[in-house]
């Protein structure tokens, strides 16, 4: 047996995996991150529109600041998150800005002057003072009260990820990629590290490491329709499911993306309405204002996408051979701008539809139809990272319910979180590493070797007549035929019940070659039974929450109940040969809440079945804020006495801004 | 689009595992139908689910961002999953692995190692002469529009190897840094956040392994994907460079 030993084991090498590693590094720890892919290939770099930072630089995002950001966040979460995840959130958001700007990433950049902009699909002039000549600007985004998404034109996350895994390279992190992570070794509660296979030789080795961290992202590809990469199967959180112990938090909560183009699914940015892009229906009208007057392309996505579908339905879709879609149109923005700021979202439609988006008039539209994007469930943590249930296992980014996102997350957030969770939790994971240390006999490491060994043996052996593709492609269909946009509980059943009879079926399968190693189909039949336990999870948690929240809509449950749902969904699989997750729920605590839920200032209104507390709560919350803005306290100390929260390293510092008074 | 029948297609592929005792390089042929809009990400991804469980290829993004799919397509380096079968008016396709890099089956290769290895050899990070941490909780460093967006023009490339599969120094000179390493430098050298010198430069590439030995055969141009103007910046670093002795 190989074993590979080291102080921090990252799972995972996009933004959050290898911003974690950095941490960890940096701290003195000797750390290794495993990919399955070269880490610059990972799907941080498809985030094309950019990250959510309070910076408050530019004309139309000055005085911003963390107040907002938090609000922005909470309202779009659906008051679904962790308030105080939330807050630390959008107080690191800045310096990891900052940060990244130091590391190289080469931001947009504030010009002074004027300059003509689309607001509201009218041409607009903007004036830039002189003062904030070269400091990071900001594009508009939904749901943000600001303009608060800071970019590099549309390729933000390719920046980012080479600057994050440059950064890496330079502090000497172990990058391990073709690697792939079978099992979690664990023993009395604690993670020790994992199972891997090489991609290349098929050679199963350990990794056994202090603390263990996971960052491989979501589980978008469970669905057939999704703007993921082909490598976001969910398996990172499925192994922390297989250890019966760590759980999975919120999986029904999916957000579907408005703009993905058809048929392929390749995301057309939310920089597109951002920067003025807007939505038409077959006879060329702009729908969205007749069912958001306020915020119109930019509610926030899950609204967005509900009324593209119900606008479709009610018969004024664009008939096609995949089905019906609506168009975008960016061409009001003009050729310069889509040709500097947006030139990804034209070759994407040059190449794949053969669509010049620049041409004015329909013959540039570009057809859309939303379609799965982001998962805001993963494993549970607390706010350190850390999972509730198995010490040792820390999650960061998409692969993570650290829930800053709640049941719906705003654009721009995603990709700021994985590098603000890199930092935060990175740092938490190294000072867990540095606090204790390995104790674990080698004959538990085989156990669970011998175990996955065993294991890619069985399936070899499988001489039943079902093939895996085709289980595979049956899970995806009815992930978006039964569980997606709209839901409903009979529709939810019958995908619980399909999804167990296909996880069955993984095992009466035939594996044409018998080889270990460059086998591609060896490695879809030991994926696909690990993806549709993620599906379960999603499906199941998805009939059992009887309410409308966010991302989670019922059409038989309209309103969003936080008399019996304010709460979060825990999956876990306690047996190995069980059908189905365990479920159980875990209260939000109003009381200790900054914002009580209420009101998110989009969709319909009056579709809240309100909690007692909330009113208890927002009463306290007016009379502290009141009693301190009259003894003279600023925002930070108000902030601090409705609801305090922690952060590692200097982060706490408070972030210093052009607008400061 | 429409949805009538599809063109009858023949994707050939070479098959090879290195690593097997009996494989040897052979031609498979694979014939399918053309639907609308059918990139080689979709004709391999039905090739394998269909036809070959055992065909081996590398796609992430599936949307040429990533520059995991380089392949040589009919004598071309190109990324696979924004090839379109429908630019091939003979509608017979032949697949190739890249040349000059590690070959791990069939279609894929190494090409993270090879990129790894160019990144470290260059430096391919800001260097900042051991200054001070950056505070960030204070202000950004200013950086001018113009100048953040110069860098951002050459940051854009994806380390496909595509430029370097296409490039006749690379496949005589093995240990060749290829346009993407020189890019990388072009790209810190405009980086006002990198306190590197054009000594520092020299340091690094000032030889016939770097930017002394380009042939400008320009391939690299002609395939790069994301056409980064890779020819400018090597003669200017060359000029550059070459002023220094």
């Amino acid at each position: 047996m190989k074993i590979n030993y080291c102080d921090a084991l990252v799972i995972g090498g996009g933004l959050a995996g290898l911003r974690a590693a950095v941490a960890a590094q940096k701290k003195g720890l000797n750390s290794i991150v495993l990919s399955l892919v070269p880490v610059k290939r990972s799907h941080s770099a498809a985030a094309q529109g950019g990250m959510q930072a309070s910076l408050g630089n530019s004309k139309m995002s000055d005085g911003d600041n963390e107040d907002l950001h938090f609000a922005d966040t909470v309202k779009g979460s659906d008051w679904g998150c962790d308030q105080e995840v939330a807050r630390m959130f959008v107080h690191t958001a800045p310096k990891a800005i900052r940060e990244l700007a130091s590391w190289g990433v080469p931001w947009s950049r504030v010009k002074a002057g004027t300059r003509e902009a689309v607001i509201n699909a009218k041409k607009t002039t903007i004036t830039e003072d002189e003062d904030r000549h070269g400091l990071i600007t900001s594009r508009d985004f939904g749901g943000t009260k600001k303009w608060r998404t800071c970019y590099t034109a549309d390729a933000t996350g390719h920046t980012m990820l080479f600057g994050v895994a440059n950064e890496a390279l330079k502090h000497n992190v172990d990058i391990r990629d073709r690697k792939e992570a079978l099992s979690l070794i664990h023993e009395n509660g604690r993670c020790y590290g994992a199972i891997v296979r090489d991609l290349i030789t098929g050679e199963l080795e350990a990794y056994v490491a202090i603390g263990t961290c996971i960052a491989t992202g979501g589980y978008g590809r469970v669905f057939k329709q999704t703007t993921n990469a082909v490598i976001c199967e969910g398996t990172g959180a499925a192994i922390a499911l297989e250890t019966g112990v760590a759980t999975l938090s919120n999986m029904e909560a999916v957000q579907f993306h408005p703009t993905p183009i058809v048929p392929s699914g390749i995301l057309l940015t939310e920089g597109c309405r951002g920067d003025g892009g807007i939505l038409r229906d077959v006879d060329g009208h702009r729908f969205m204002p007749d069912y958001e007057p306020e915020k119109k392309e930019l509610a926030s996505r899950d609204v967005v996408s509900r009324r593209m579908i119900e606008h479709i339905r009610n018969g004024k879709g664009v008939p096609s051979p995949y089905g019906y879609h609506v168009w975008l149109d960016i061409s009001i923005l003009g050729r310069e701008h889509i040709e500097r700021n947006l030139r990804d979202v034209q070759e994407i439609c040059q190449i794949f539809n053969g669509i010049d988006p620049a041409d004015e008039g329909k013959k540039g539209w570009a057809p859309v139809l939303p379609m799965q994007h982001y998962s805001m469930g993963g494993i549970r943590t607390k706010p350190t990272g850390e999972s509730t249930r198995l010490a040792g296992l820390f999650a960061c980014g998409e692969a993570a319910c650290w829930d800053m996102h709640g049941f719906n997350r705003l654009g721009g957030n995603s990709v700021s979180e994985t590098v603000v969770a890199g930092m935060i939790i990175g740092n938490y994971f190294a000072d867990y590493c540095l606090a204790n240390d390995v104790t674990i006999p080698t004959s538990t490491v085989q156990k669970f070797l011998d175990e996955q060994d065993a294991y890619l043996n069985e399936i070899l052996a499988y001489n039943g007549s079902e093939d895996i593709f085709k289980i595979k492609n049956r899970m995806k269909e009815l992930m978006d035929e039964k569980v997606g946009i709209f839901r409903d509980g009979p529709n939810l059943e019958a995908a619980v019940e399909e999804l167990k009879e296909l996880l069955v079926k993984t095992k009466q399968i035939n594996v044409k070659s018998k080889e270990r190693a460059g086998n591609p189909e060896l490695e879809e039949a030991y994926r696909v039974p690990r993806m549709l336990k993620v599906a379960l999870c999603v499906a199941k948690g998805a009939r059992d929450r009887t309410e409308s929240r966010g991302a989670h809509y019922r059409e038989d449950y309209l309103k969003r109940d936080d008399a019996n749902w304010l709460n979060r969904t825990l999956c876990t699989w306690p047996n190995k040969d069980d059908l189905e997750p365990t479920i159980e729920y875990a209260p939000l605590d109003i009381m200790k809440m900054e914002m009580p839920p209420a009101f998110r200032g989009y969709g319909a209104k009056g579709m809240i079945i309100e909690h007692p507390e909330s009113e208890v709560r927002q009463a306290q919350v007016d009379e502290i804020t009141e009693k301190m803005q009259a003894e003279g306290k600023d925002r930070h100390e108000i902030q601090d006495a409705l609801m305090p929260f922690n952060l590692p390293m200097n982060y706490k510092e408070r972030n210093e801004r052009a607008g400061d008074k | 689009m429409s949805i009538e029948k599809g063109r009858d297609i023949t994707i050939s592929v070479l098959k090879f595992n290195p690593r097997s005792k009996v494989s040897k390089p052979h031609f498979v042929d694979y014939h399918l139908e053309e639907t609308p809009g059918m990139t080689l990400f979709i004709a391999l991804t039905k090739i394998r689910e269909e036809m070959d469980p055992d065909l081996s290829f590398d796609f992430v993004c599936r949307a040429g961002i990533c520059g995991s799919c380089g392949m040589v397509v009919n004598g071309k380096p190109a990324l696979a999953c924004r090839t379109l079968i429908a630019n091939y008016p003979t509608g017979k396709i032949q697949l190739m692995p890249m040349p000059a890099f590690e070959l791990i089956k069939d279609l894929s290769v190494n090409t993270g190692k090879w990129m790894d290895a160019m990144s470290k050899r260059v430096q391919s990070w800001i260097v900042d002469n051991g200054g001070e941490e950056v505070n960030i909780a204070k202000m950004e460093q200013r950086v001018d529009p113009e100048v953040a967006n110069e860098t951002f023009e050459l940051d854009r490339c994806i380390e496909c190897g595509i430029c370097v599969a296409s490039c006749g120094t690379k496949l005589m000179r093995p240990d060749f840094v290829g346009p993407v390493g020189l890019n990388r430098v072009a790209r810190f050298e405009v980086d006002p956040h990198d306190k590197r010198t054009a000594e520092d430069f020299y340091e690094l590439i000032g030889d016939d392994d770097g930017i002394f030995g380009c042939m400008s055969l320009m391939a690299c141009e002609d395939h790069c994907p994301k056409h980064l103007p890779l020819q400018n910046k090597i003669a200017y670093l060359r000029r550059k460079l070459v002023a220094l002795r």
